[in-house]
């Protein structure tokens, strides 16, 4: 978005006739161009959850494969080879390709509504994130699909990723396709900073910001930070491969741990990056059922960003057993020991808000709730590998297995849902099913626990990690079988949500604006909202605009008056820290220029592995003039300075 | 409830791993407990529904403002801060524990991972007392055995976890790591870092001996091979020289190479393939005839033998106890 020329912007109230102005501007295309060229955020955000969707199935499916090679012991569904790149694509898929986007997609939906914007900063680099997380993601599986998936977990440890040992495209596709998808990630987290810092409502401090802001603002910061270094990491692997550079070759002066810090140094913090937005969705969720404001917003708001900076600093447990000085390893431990403070500061203001609240049991709260107790359980196994010498057992085994799906299940999957059920009728303007809600949480909830909670004693038994078969005498037989009756168990649960979700789609019940009686600026606008999200834009006076007057804060914010900004479309620019009007920002038009550019990038990646120079050539050609035509200096978006 | 899991680390029968365990307990015990407090909390949070009279409709339920909560926090930061504290100073006192090497060790042993094996050295004062061999560790009970891990290949991690937790082989670093059983036995191991496809069947054996079997163990290891006696047999020597001797080594005889296991002695070891198969007759012979039949993705190539051939091999190999 660029400052237009100087005007104060018109004040007045909410009307039909303003609102058809409005769309004069917003209406969005249609036909091809429309579906390429759209730039609006909540398009955009509706593409990121059904793509993350997609491949959570796909990641869970192949699970379930995994799961009937293991339901008992010596089976010979799948050859050790087929298993290898089963389990290192379910891992990149469900970490990569599933949670990260989804939570962008939430975010990429609910800001601008939640922050009383009419679209994201930089609604183009929004559009060319998407498109380039889509085409990484089918460059990644076209590579899985035709045998060549990776197949050496997904923290590819070198050597065994070197050539030498890996000599098929499965290291390729995925080095390549983890840079790839590394820019999404990398424009995804610019933009969501400078939407969080510049284009609040007026009023909208940063104390007022909803938590999942919060949580996607720290996990964006960490993002910009720590891309870079997996990006680096995978180039180098793949300059190692195919030009013979000696990152990580021990015979030509590099290091093998050289890998493990770089990637554990991004994919620590990753880690928070997936699950601090979604402990933001409960966070906002929450409360909403409870029938009041979350108990220790401020605690809570530092706590988020608390839990980052430690998690920076807590990458070596990933690598207590390779050696390192106990000196240096102790204070790695003693990080990643404190880190679960901050984590308790959520955990006891989440409970304090249902236990002083009034809660309405819906499927969205029993969602929101549950997964207090799975963030615990996943909290107390990592505080246990936490301890470098009871990780030197734990490390490697089931007992990690077990932990890291209660982190990522139970901190991810489990508020997203709720968050379908929670935000669905903004998104469509419908209700999901209640009814069905229930089975679909009581089958997810118990199939879940079923699955994962006996595999923290498969692991204290001793079963290590990605073997693809077991003795009959190892004692782990009814444990595994347990175990894949639970997965199957849980699929279902997701599938009733899949059926939910159809259903609903055209016969839900219509949702009216604000289905929930909840607080937030989301709620003040129909649903699903106008494209151009608010016709006037709001200034806001508290945390809670839609419930003022019936708690003790202010009462003064302002929804149906405001800055009109029907001149074009444009949105208002505010301050980073007090949110108060700064300039008006235009907004730009619907453009194919990202779609381009991103099909420039996936063919230029793809000459890469297959080696075709014309590919490469003609691709950045088509990179380099969709740039162009993206850049070119236009009078109406000329920039000037504020006074 | 562990004790009858060859790989479970919830009993010990050495030092090392013993040292882990009381804090392993306490970590778990306190694990369980935060798990069914918090539950327990939960749960009576949501009675608070049932005031509401099961209210489905979010509407129908007033907002309020209510009590801050904000001491909830505070106490529950003080309650989880206490074992946090413990677990901390604890982990600390057992690292300083466990993590350095024995001083003097008794006996020091060159451990290397390859794909998927185990490559044993045990280092005597001459020359003459140092030998090789693969996928079996002997040490004998009451010593700390210090154990110089190297990777030969690709990142192994060595790990028998009713001794000693993990510790990674990793190419160019000399990890170190030791060993002390308390008492006689065999104590399985298992490749703990993926290492590619037989990852799963990468797994050894250490048996602890009392000192005086631990010696009469050494010195058999010690002798060069047992020569041939029968016809069968000389002409199984010469078609091991010739096959198996361009990988493998069996001291004093001419096959001498070392990029497999060694298979000096190899009558005398209780499993064959890294722990895959019982060591006997039969399951050699499969072995040597097929062994990706039986170990797939394994780099022993399929010898393809007559079968007069291979019951020649398989009596000269039996010799060698």
């Amino acid at each position: 978005m660029k400052a237009v020329q100087l005007r104060a912007p018109v004040v007045g109230p909410d009307s039909v006739a303003h609102q058809a102005r409005l769309l004069q501007w917003w209406e969005a295309e249609g036909g091809l161009k429309g579906f390429f060229g759209s730039v609006d955020h909540k398009v955009i955000g509706i593409r990121y959850i059904v793509t993350a969707f997609v491949f959570l199935m796909l990641g869970g499916l192949e699970a379930l494969v995994m799961r009937l090679q293991l339901a008992g012991p010596d089976r010979s569904l799948l050859t050790p080879q087929q298993y290898d790149q089963l389990f290192s694509t379910h891992g990149m898929t469900m970490i990569f390709l599933y949670a990260s986007p989804v939570l962008s997609g939430f975010s990429n939906y609910l800001w601008p509504l939640m922050l009383g914007s009419r679209d994201m900063a930089f609604p183009r680099l929004n559009a060319l994130g998407y498109w380039i997380y889509l085409a990484s993601g089918i460059f990644l599986y076209t590579g899985f699909l035709t045998g060549n998936g990776p197949n050496d977990g997904w923290f590819n440890y070198v050597p065994y990723a070197s050539r030498p040992y890996n000599p098929g495209l499965n290291e390729d596709f995925y080095s390549l396709g983890m840079v790839f998808l590394g820019i999404a990630t990398t424009v995804g987290a610019a933009n969501f900073i400078v939407t969080a810092f510049r284009t609040r409502a007026p009023g909208m401090s940063l104390d007022r910001l909803p938590i999942l802001a919060w949580g996607t603002l720290t996990a964006s910061f960490a993002n910009l930070v720590v891309v870079p270094a997996v990006s680096l990491a995978f180039l180098m692997l793949w300059l190692d491969r195919q030009f013979g550079t000696q990152f990580f070759n021990t015979a030509g002066g590099g290091a093998p741990l050289l890998w493990q810090h770089l990637f554990w140094i991004f994919g620590h913090p990753w880690v928070y990056a997936i699950v601090l937005p979604a402990m933001g969705m409960v966070s906002d969720g929450l409360p909403v059922f409870c029938r009041r404001p979350l108990v220790g917003y401020s605690l809570v708001a530092i706590s988020t960003v608390a839990t980052m900076i430690l998690g920076f600093g807590v990458w070596v447990h990933h690598m207590f057993a390779t050696g390192l000085p106990g000196l240096g390893m102790s204070f790695f431990s003693a990080a990643s020991i404190a880190i679960t403070l901050p984590s308790a500061v959520a955990v006891f203001a989440w409970l304090a808000t249902i236990r002083f609240g009034k809660p309405v049991i819906t499927t969205a709260f029993l969602f929101f709730s549950s997964m207090i107790l799975l963030f615990v359980i996943g909290g107390v196994s990592g505080f246990m590998t936490a301890s470098v010498p009871v990780d030197w057992q734990l490390t490697d085994t089931y007992f990690v297995v077990a932990h890291l799906h209660y982190v990522l299940i139970g901190i991810n999957v489990f508020p997203v849902v709720g968050a379908i059920y929670f935000w669905f009728p903004k998104m469509r303007g419908r209700m999901l099913d209640e009814r069905l809600g229930r089975w679909n949480f009581w089958v997810m909830f118990i199939g879940f626990n079923l699955a994962f909670l006996p595999m923290h004693l498969t692991g204290l038994l001793g079963m290590p990690r990605r073997i693809y078969s077991y003795g009959p005498e190892m004692g782990w037989t009814t444990l595994n079988l347990i175990t894949s009756l639970g997965s199957f168990v849980f699929a279902s649960g997701v599938l009733l949500l899949l059926v939910n979700v159809i259903r609903s789609w055209s016969k839900g019940q219509p949702a009216g604006a604000n289905p929930w009686d909840a607080p937030t600026l989301e709620w003040s606008v129909s649903s699903p909202p106008p494209v151009y999200n608010f016709a006037v834009i709001p200034t806001v006076a508290s945390r809670h605009p839609l419930w003022e007057g019936r708690l003790s804060s202010p009462t003064c914010s302002s929804l149906q008056e405001g800055p009109l900004l029907d001149e074009g479309r444009e949105s208002l620019g505010t301050s980073a820290v007090e949110a108060s009007p700064d300039m008006i920002l235009e907004v730009p038009q619907d453009s194919c220029a990202p779609a381009v550019l991103a099909a420039g990038v996936a063919g230029t990646f793809s000459g890469l592995i297959l080696k075709s120079e014309p590919l490469v050539i003609v691709s950045a050609v088509v990179l380099g003039l969709a740039l162009l035509w993206w850049l070119w200096p236009r009078r109406q978006l000329r920039e000037r300075e504020p006074a | 409830m562990s004790g009858s899991t060859p790989l479970g680390y919830l009993d010990a029968a050495g030092a090392r791993a013993a040292a882990i365990l009381p804090l392993t307990w306490f970590m778990l015990i306190v694990s369980i407990a935060v798990c069914v407090i918090i539950g327990a909390v939960l749960v009576r949070g949501l009675r608070g529904a049932q005031a509401n009279g099961g209210a489905a409709e979010t509407r129908s339920v007033g907002v309020s403002e209510g009590p801050s909560g904000i001491a909830w926090i505070r106490r529950g930061l003080v309650l989880s801060g206490i074992p946090l504290l413990i677990a901390l100073v604890w982990t600390m006192v057992t690292l300083a524990a466990v993590s350095g090497p024995p001083p003097r060790p008794a006996l020091t042993l060159d451990v290397t991972g390859h794909q998927w094996w185990w490559e044993v050295r045990y280092n005597g004062a001459q020359p003459q007392d140092t030998f090789t061999t693969a996928n079996e560790i002997h040490i004998p009970v009451g010593v700390r055995v210090l154990v110089r891990l190297h990777g030969g290949d690709v990142i192994h991690s060595f790990w028998v976890p009713k001794l000693s937790g993990k510790t990674d082989m990793i190419p160019g670093q000399i990890n170190l790591g030791w060993l002390e059983a308390a008492a006689a036995g065999r104590y399985l191991g298992q490749c703990s870092e993926y290492c590619g496809p037989q990852h799963a069947h990468m797994m050894l054996d250490v048996i602890a001996q009392a000192p005086q079997d631990f010696e009469r163990w050494r010195a058999l290891q010690l002798k060069p091979a047992i020569p041939p006696t029968t016809p069968a047999a000389v002409r199984g020597a010469a078609l091991v020289e010739y096959r198996c001797g361009s990988c493998h080594q069996i001291r004093g005889t001419l096959a001498a190479a070392t990029g497999a296991p060694d298979l000096s002695h190899l009558a005398s070891r209780r499993s064959l393939g890294a722990g895959l198969l019982p060591n006997t007759p039969g399951t050699l012979a499969a072995w040597i005839d097929n062994a990706h039949n039986l170990k797939p993705d394994c780099l022993m190539p399929n010898q393809q033998l007559t079968g007069a051939d291979l019951s020649d091999v398989l009596e000269y190999l039996e010799l060698q106890r």
